[in-house]
């Protein structure tokens, strides 16, 4: 696999949130290099930062300090529209409650990214079929997601998350809410999608042996901090 | 997010919560119906005064004199300083000359005179008008007992009921019989030579032909016996009890008390008129004809300043129903702003996941707007239908009771389009201002925050 460098960059990124007269650091100077390709598990326990990392990775929310870089824009500077632009052209994400809206169809679900990113309606139906059919939920379109099973959530959610053909996929505990069977299904996809469209996948986890198993490479981290950052065999 | 996209979403929405959004949809067409039944009673009353006023032609008339006769009530004497005008005299050329003017519909001359009327063995003395066709129309004539004149110059009365009953006792009887006329007929002097002769020797050479005074009968046909004075508006005062068409009325050339005036400043040789009545287009066309006939030389009196202070009443009406009516939809924007906040409550979860998926800031207050407009929108259309609704019901309620009052039925309430798309128009305003703060409220949501929601 080509792997092109400084896609995706923390430096020294930290974020403080303030209780009263607390202090509280959530993430404390993570300085962290994603390449293009790679399949990156943020692991660590509960608490230990690693969910917030991948909000500010992901645009969602701001470091106080340092910077968080993405094919060399400053993710930190970027004001609310560009930032919003970031999340709809270059990302795709995956929740651990898989967050469908529940009163539209899978279809309609899948095609929210696209109403959003003002994609003619002409094309629509087509990406939303072929998004769906990548994640073998071609046949589930009409239903609702309430009819769906958990890992058949996760997959429409998968399936939303690449619609709109995002660089990047952050993934949030996607295998939180779901059985050890259908959890390795959800991982085995996301290796997939790594390899056949060469996405930079960044997922975060709890789960070591999980961890081990799909990512290329494990980022460690307790308390805030990185304790270790290394490549798997 | 495109427009239409929004508009789905937003109908989404509604639909998904379609009880609570009922409900303040239904507030808000609620106060759109009070203000649309407010105001269209006052619309109502407006149009109805405002049509009884112009049918009576009291308020699209001018009435015209010669200057040297009298000026007309309420009108001031000229001031001293001001220019002596040359007099004229009011004749056919005059008439002529009004009809042409810009607005004017008609002109037609007061005919009025004092007269014996004989019917069986009975004479009376009463005043006689000339009635001009258009007052056909005037609604004066409405549930008269016969009908109006069968034609402009036919030979055809219309009794005054009190006058009536002095010839009968039976006032509707009368309908179909002749009565008898016997009047003044005013005639040009025969021109032999005995008579300029003596006119010369009298008045002094170059005079014109003198005129003289001959009594006339003529036999009309009763054709309708009325109750009220119908002469108010198109005879411009009110007294007459026994009225012609005008045009016979004109044939008779009845002597006139100013016949005798125009005879001394040497204008005998063509008719007069006592007064002109002008009728224009519309109350507000007066003011521009009137300045136009006093340009002219004539004395005008008209009936506009009644008008404008009607005008001013009913605007402030208006303006008092209007507050009232806005009332409840004042209420009914503090519904749609409870119902956004819930919903913001409800959906922050949702809010949280369009922003992860790329919804801008502008997008979440642009849906927040859209619901709100909604609401606004199909508030206003069913709030229009119900204070229309309203509006009939008065309406049918009063009629009901004018009838059993043995009054005719009116229409006191009116929607016209302008109050409709306007109601329409000021709901959708009032529930965007309404749905400011929620929809700014949940564009302001942290996403990280409200995806944690639960």
């Amino acid at each position: 696999m080509s792997i092109a460098t400084n896609f995706l960059q923390a430096e020294s990124a930290s974020r403080e949130y303030r209780l009263g007269e607390t202090v509280i650091r959530a993430v404390d100077a993570v300085s962290l290099n994603v390449e293009k390709g790679e399949f990156v598990a943020l692991l660590g326990s509960s608490g230990s930062g690693k969910s917030t990392l991948l909000s500010m990775m992901a645009g969602l929310d701001r470091p106080t300090s340092g910077a968080i870089r993405v094919q060399d824009r400053n993710l930190a500077e970027l004001d609310a529209d560009d930032l919003a632009r970031y999340r709809r052209e270059t990302v795709g994400m995956v929740f651990q409650s898989f967050n469908l809206l529940p009163r539209m169809t899978l279809e309609e679900n899948v095609e929210l990214p696209l109403r959003l990113a003002e994609v003619d309606r002409r094309d629509r139906a087509s990406r939303v079929g072929e998004a769906l059919e990548r994640v073998g939920l071609g046949a589930r379109t009409r239903h609702r997601p309430s009819e769906l099973s958990g890992g058949e959530q996760q997959r429409g959610a998968l399936a939303r998350a690449l619609v709109n053909r995002p660089a990047i996929l952050f993934a949030d505990e996607p295998t939180g809410n779901l059985d050890s069977v259908n959890g390795e299904q959800i991982l085995l996809l996301l290796r997939e999608i790594q390899a056949s469209l060469g996405m930079t996948i960044i997922m975060v986890t709890h789960e070591r042996p999980l961890a081990e198993k799909f990512a290329n490479r494990i980022a460690l981290l307790s308390d805030g901090r990185l304790v270790s950052d290394g490549a798997q065999s | 997010m495109k427009t239409r996209d929004l508009s789905e979403l937003a109908v989404r929405n509604l639909r998904e919560a379609v009880l609570r959004n009922s409900l303040t949809t239904l507030g808000v067409a609620v106060g759109v119906a009070s203000l649309v039944a407010m105001l269209s009673l006052g619309v109502g009353l407006q149009t109805l005064a405002s049509q009884r006023l112009t049918r009576s032609g009291l308020f699209d008339a001018v009435f015209v004199t010669s200057q040297r006769n009298f000026r007309g009530p309420r009108q001031a004497p000229p001031p001293a300083s001001a220019p002596k005008q040359n007099s004229r005299i009011l004749d056919e050329d005059v008439r002529q000359q009004l009809t042409k003017l810009s607005n004017v519909t008609e002109v037609y001359p007061q005919i009025r005179f004092v007269t014996d009327v004989h019917y069986a063995d009975k004479s009376e003395s009463t005043t006689v008008l000339g009635l001009p066709d258009s007052s056909r129309s005037s609604g004066a004539f409405d549930g008269m007992t016969g009908a109006f004149f069968s034609s402009p110059n036919a030979e055809e009365a219309i009794l005054q009921i009190e006058f009536a009953k002095v010839l009968t006792d039976q006032p509707p009887s009368l309908v179909g019989k002749d009565l008898i006329l016997r009047y003044a007929e005013r005639a040009p002097l025969s021109r032999d030579a005995s008579d300029e002769d003596l006119l010369d020797s009298m008045m002094g050479s170059g005079k014109p032909g003198g005129i003289s005074i001959v009594p006339r009968e003529k036999k009309l046909r009763i054709v309708g016996v009325i109750e009220s004075d119908p002469s108010a508006g198109v005879g411009g005062f009110g007294g007459a009890r026994l009225y012609l068409p005008l045009q016979t009325a004109e044939q008779l050339h009845v002597a006139q008390p100013d016949d005798l005036q125009a005879f001394v400043s040497g204008n005998s040789a063509k008719p007069s008129y006592m007064a002109l009545t002008v009728r224009v287009h519309s109350p507000k066309d007066v003011p521009q004809v009137e300045a136009a006939i006093k340009q002219l030389g004539f004395a005008t009196f008209s009936l506009l300043d009644a008008t404008k202070g009607l005008r001013l009443v009913f605007t402030v009406f208006d303006l008092f129903l209007g507050l009232f009516g806005s009332l409840a939809l004042t209420v009914a924007s503090l519904g749609i702003i409870n119902t956004l906040v819930m919903a913001i409550l409800e959906r922050r979860r949702e809010i949280g996941i369009l922003k992860a998926l790329g919804a801008t800031d502008r997008d979440v207050r642009s849906l927040f707007f859209a619901e709100a407009g909604a609401m606004g929108l199909f508030g206003g259309f069913f709030g229009v239908a119900l204070g229309w609704l309203i509006g009939q019901a008065l309406t049918w309620g009063t009629t009901i009771y004018l009838h059993r009052q043995n009054l005719p039925g009116v229409k006191i309430s009116y929607v016209p389009w302008w109050l409709a798309v306007g109601a329409i128009a000021f709901a959708i305003a009032v529930s965007l201002v309404a749905g400011l703060y929620p929809a700014s409220r949940a564009a302001r949501l942290n996403p990280v925050e409200a995806l944690r929601y639960e």
